[in-house]
C-alpha cells in the first residue's frame, strides 16, 4: 500500500482528525491531530490492508518554532510496507494521546520523549522520567535547555 | 539520588492469599529485591527492581538512565555531520562498526550518495566480523551468568584475534571511526585478506568446540530451555529485532528484508529459533540463534574476502556535507537488531535532530513481560539472554 | 592504613620491616570491584580475560566492595550514577584505592562540553590515586596503571601520611 492509498483511507475515515499529508518527501508522511492519535493508530494497527503492527520509532520532536512533535516510523511485517505519522502540539500544552496500549514499545519510547523533551502523553500507564534522575529540572532536548550549575551539590560543566 | 518511595509508584504491591485445605486464609507478603546498578551480572549499570513472591518473579521494573550520555543532544551540536560517528561508535561499544554503519547508510541515503564497491566489501567484512566479536562477548558473558567461566576465556581468546585485525586496519581496538559517511577513514592494509582468511579458516573449528563446550552443556540446557519464553505477537508488538525476534520464530532480518550495502550477492541464512530443547523463544533459543549466526558471518566473511573489488575507498566522501531540508529513518541490522537513526536535517551543515532507535533499549523493554513466573535465579540468564548494552540502551 | 596507621611516633628498624611485609602483602593481593560502566569495561573484561591476564598481578575481581582494596572506574560517570559510587566507595574497608580508568572517568572525556548528565571527572565525588588516559586504554595501559598503583602502596609507612 503507497503513502497515498494511506492517506486516501485515513481521510475517509477521520476526517478533519487527518490534516496534512507530504507525499513527495525522501520518506511520505501524513500528519494527525494529537487529540485522536490512539483512534488512528488502532485502525492502522487492526485494518486488514494496513496492519502496521511493528512500531519501529517513536521521536520526540522539538521544532523550535513554539512546537514540539512526536514521529511514527510504522512498519507492518505482513504486507512489508512502511508509514510516516506525526503529530504536533503547542510547547506551552504539550499533551499527545499515547499509543503504548496500541503497540507495546510505544511504552519506554513515550517515557523518553516525556524525560527529555517534556511532552505529556495522556492515558499513559506509567510515565514518569525514564533515563534522567525523578528531580532533574528541564527538559535537555528542547532547544532553548540551559545547563544547570549544580546537580545536587555537584559541579555539572566543566 | 532517587529515594526508593518515589520509584515503587508504578507498582502496587497486593499481598496474595492462600487457601489452607481447612478454608482460612493465609496471607502471603511480597518482598522488593534491588539488583544493581552496581551488581556484576547485570551486564552494566542496569537496575532491576524485583517484585518477588517467595522465589516467584511477580514483576521487574527496570530502571535505567545510569549511563545516558546524551547522544542525541551531542549530535546537534557537532560542526558537521562526520563527528557524530565518534559518539555513534560509544553507544555501543562492543558494536562500534554497525553502529557507524547505520549511521553510514542513513545519511547516504538522504545525500543519495553511491559509494564504491569495495567500500561496500570491506563495510560487510568489518560489519560481520564486529558481529561476531559481539556475538561472543553476549554468549561469554552468558556463560559467566550461567556460572560458567571458561566459555568467557574462550570467546575472549578468540575476540582478540578480530580485535587485532581491526587494530592492523585502523588503529584502535574498540571504538574505530572507522566507517565515515561516503566512505572509509583507511583502506584495507595489504595483508589485510590473508589474515583475514585465516582467521576464517582458525575460528570455524572453534564454533563447534564451543558449543561443545557450553551450548549442548547439559546444566546449561536444564537452566535455559524454557526460561523466559517470548511469543511471537508479543516480540512484534514490543518490536522488538535482531536475535530476539528470530528467536521467537520469526524469520525476519533486515540484511536481507530490507536491504542496504551489498548483502544481496553472498549466500547465508537468518537463523530462526525452532525450539530444539524447549520452547521456541526460550532463552537456549536466543544463545543458539546468537552461535549459528556467527557461523553465518564466518560464510559471508569468506565470501566477501574472495570477491572484494579494486578502487579508491574515499573516493565518494563529501567535502562539505550539507543536505536538503528533510529527513530520514534508515535501518540496518547490529548484533542486537535494528539500530534505526532518525535523522532530521535544517539545511544547515549541523544535524537538526538526531534520534537513535537502539536495539537494546526496545529489547530491554519486553524484559518485565518475558520474567513474569519465573525464578529469581533465571532472571540472570533471562536478562543475559536480551544481550543488553547499556551504552546504547541510555544512549 | 588501617589499624597501626599513624600509631608510631618514630620510624625505626622494625617498623620499617613491618612496613615492607604489609606492603608486599598489599600490593601483590589489590583485589578488584567486579563491576564496569561502559566502554572501558569491555576492554577491562579483555585485560581480565587470557591473552592479557590481570590476575598475575594479584588483581582478583570480587562481588561486594567490602572485600575489595581498589575500585576501578571503568568508564562514563553520569550525576545519576555518581551518588552509587561514593557510596559503594564508602563501603569499601580502609586501605583502599581508586583507580579511573579512561577519559571519561578523569574528566569527562568526549562529553565534557554538551554532556548535560555526564560528570566530568569521578575525582569530583572520591579522591582517585591512579589516572590512566585513553578512549579507551588499551589493556596494556591498564596493566601499567595497576603497576603505578603498585609503586604507590610500596611506599606507604605506618609512620608517615601517604602521598
Amino acid at each position: 500500500m503507497t503513502a497515498e492509498q494511506v492517506f486516501t483511507s485515513l481521510k475517509a475515515k477521520f476526517g478533519d482528525a487527518v490534516l496534512e499529508a507530504k507525499l513527495d518527501a525522501l520518506q511520505p508522511w501524513i500528519l494527525v491531530v494529537p487529540e485522536r492519535m490512539k483512534e488512528v493508530a488502532l485502525f492502522l494497527r487492526d485494518d486488514p490492508a494496513m496492519q502496521f503492527d511493528y512500531l519501529m520509532c517513536l521521536s520526540g520532536m522539538d521544532y523550535n518554532d513554539g512546537k514540539l512533535g512526536v514521529v511514527y516510523h510504522l512498519f507492518s511485517t505482513v504486507h512489508r510496507h512502511k508509514i510516516v505519522l506525526k503529530v504536533q502540539c503547542a510547547k506551552e500544552t504539550p499533551h499527545v494521546q499515547s499509543v503504548s496500549a496500541v503497540w507495546g514499545t510505544a511504552n519506554w519510547h513515550e517515557r523518553e520523549a516525556y524525560d527529555l523533551l517534556g511532552i505529556i502523553f495522556d492515558e499513559h500507564p506509567d510515565l514518569r522520567r525514564i533515563l534522567l534522575p525523578d528531580d532533574w529540572g528541564g527538559y535537555p532536548l528542547r532547544k532553548d535547555y540551559r545547563v544547570p550549575e549544580f546537580y545536587n551539590g555537584v559541579k555539572v560543566p566543566y | 539520588m532517587n529515594g526508593s518511595k518515589t520509584l515503587l509508584t508504578s507498582y502496587v504491591s497486593q499481598p496474595g492469599e492462600i487457601k489452607t485445605s481447612s478454608g482460612k486464609t493465609l496471607r502471603t507478603d511480597e518482598m522488593i529485591i534491588n539488583m544493581g546498578p552496581q551488581h556484576p551480572s547485570t551486564h552494566g549499570v542496569l537496575r532491576l527492581e524485583i517484585v518477588v513472591d517467595g522465589e516467584i518473579i511477580v514483576d521487574v521494573i527496570p530502571h535505567i538512565g545510569y549511563l545516558h550520555r546524551c547522544f542525541e543532544k551531542h549530535a546537534e551540536h557537532m560542526t558537521n555531520y562526520q563527528q557524530v560517528i565518534p559518539y555513534a561508535d560509544r553507544m555501543d561499544y562492543v558494536a562500534a562498526m554497525n553502529m557507524e554503519q547505520g549511521y553510514a547508510v542513513a545519511m547516504e541515503r538522504m545525500l543519495k550518495i553511491e559509494v564504491p564497491e569495495r567500500v561496500e566489501y570491506i563495510r560487510v567484512i568489518m560489519a560481520e566480523l564486529q558481529r561476531i566479536a559481539s556475538h561472543l562477548v553476549a554468549v561469554g558473558t552468558f556463560g559467566i551468568d550461567a556460572g560458567a567461566f571458561t566459555p568467557f576465556l574462550y570467546a575472549f581468546h578468540d575476540r582478540e584475534r578480530i580485535l587485532d585485525l581491526f587494530e592492523m586496519t585502523c588503529g584502535a581496538r574498540l571504538l574505530y571511526n572507522y566507517i565515515w559517511v561516503g566512505g572509509l577513514s583507511h583502506d584495507l592494509p595489504p595483508q589485510f585478506i590473508d589474515k583475514a582468511k585465516e582467521f576464517c579458516k582458525y575460528y570455524r573449528p572453534r564454533i563447534k568446540e564451543f558449543n561443545d563446550l557450553l551450548t549442548y552443556n547439559e546444566i546449561f540446557v536444564k537452566r535455559t530451555a524454557n526460561v523466559g519464553v517470548l511469543p511471537k505477537d508479543v516480540a512484534i508488538n514490543y518490536a522488538c529485532s535482531g536475535p530476539m525476534l528470530r528467536a521467537s520464530g520469526v524469520n525476519w532480518d533486515l540484511r536481507r528484508d530490507d536491504p542496504y550495502s551489498v548483502y544481496d550477492r553472498f549466500e547465508w541464512e537468518p537463523q530462526v529459533g525452532k525450539g530444539e530443547m524447549g520452547t521456541v523463544g526460550d532463552t537456549w533459543d536466543r544463545h543458539i540463534v546468537r552461535m549459528r549466526e556467527i557461523e553465518q558471518s564466518v560464510n559471508i566473511i569468506e565470501q566477501a574476502l574472495a570477491g572484494i573489488p579494486e578502487g579508491n575507498v574515499q573516493a565518494a566522501i563529501p567535502k562539505r556535507i550539507r543536505p536538503e531540508r528533510g529527513e530520514i529513518y534508515a535501518r540496518t541490522e547490529a548484533p542486537r537488531g535494528e539500530i534505526g537513526y532518525y535523522i532530521v536535517s535544517d539545511g544547515s551543515t549541523t544535524p537538526f535532530r538526531v534520534k537513535a532507535r537502539s536495539p537494546a533499549f526496545v529489547n530491554l523493554s519486553v524484559l518485565p513481560e518475558i520474567s513474569r513466573g519465573a525464578m529469581l535465579a533465571d532472571l540472570v540468564l533471562i536478562a543475559a539472554g536480551v544481550d543488553i548494552v547499556l551504552g546504547e540502551v541510555d544512549r | 592504613m588501617g589499624l597501626l596507621d599513624k600509631q608510631f611516633q618514630n620510624g625505626n628498624v622494625l617498623v620499617t620491616s613491618l612496613d615492607t611485609l604489609l606492603n608486599w602483602a598489599r600490593l601483590s593481593s589489590l583485589w578488584q570491584m567486579q563491576w564496569g560502566l561502559a566502554c572501558c569495561a569491555i576492554e577491562m573484561m579483555a585485560t581480565s580475560a587470557s591473552n592479557f591476564d590481570i590476575m598475575r598481578f594479584g588483581v582478583i575481581p570480587r562481588a561486594t566492595p567490602r572485600q575489595v582494596d581498589v575500585l576501578f572506574v571503568a568508564g562514563t560517570v553520569t550525576l545519576k550514577m555518581a551518588s552509587r559510587i561514593k557510596r559503594l566507595y564508602d563501603q569499601m574497608a580502609e586501605p583502599r584505592y581508586v583507580l579511573s580508568m579512561g577519559s571519561c572517568a578523569n574528566c569527562g572525556g568526549p562529553y565534557w562540553e554538551h554532556g548535560y548528565h555526564v560528570l566530568k571527572g569521578v575525582d569530583r565525588v572520591i579522591p582517585v590515586d591512579v589516572y590512566v588516559p585513553g578512549c579507551p586504554p588499551r589493556p596494556e595501559a591498564l596493566l601499567e596503571g595497576i603497576i603505578k598503583l603498585q609503586e604507590k602502596v610500596r611506599k606507604e609507612s605506618l609512620v608517615k601520611k601517604s602521598a
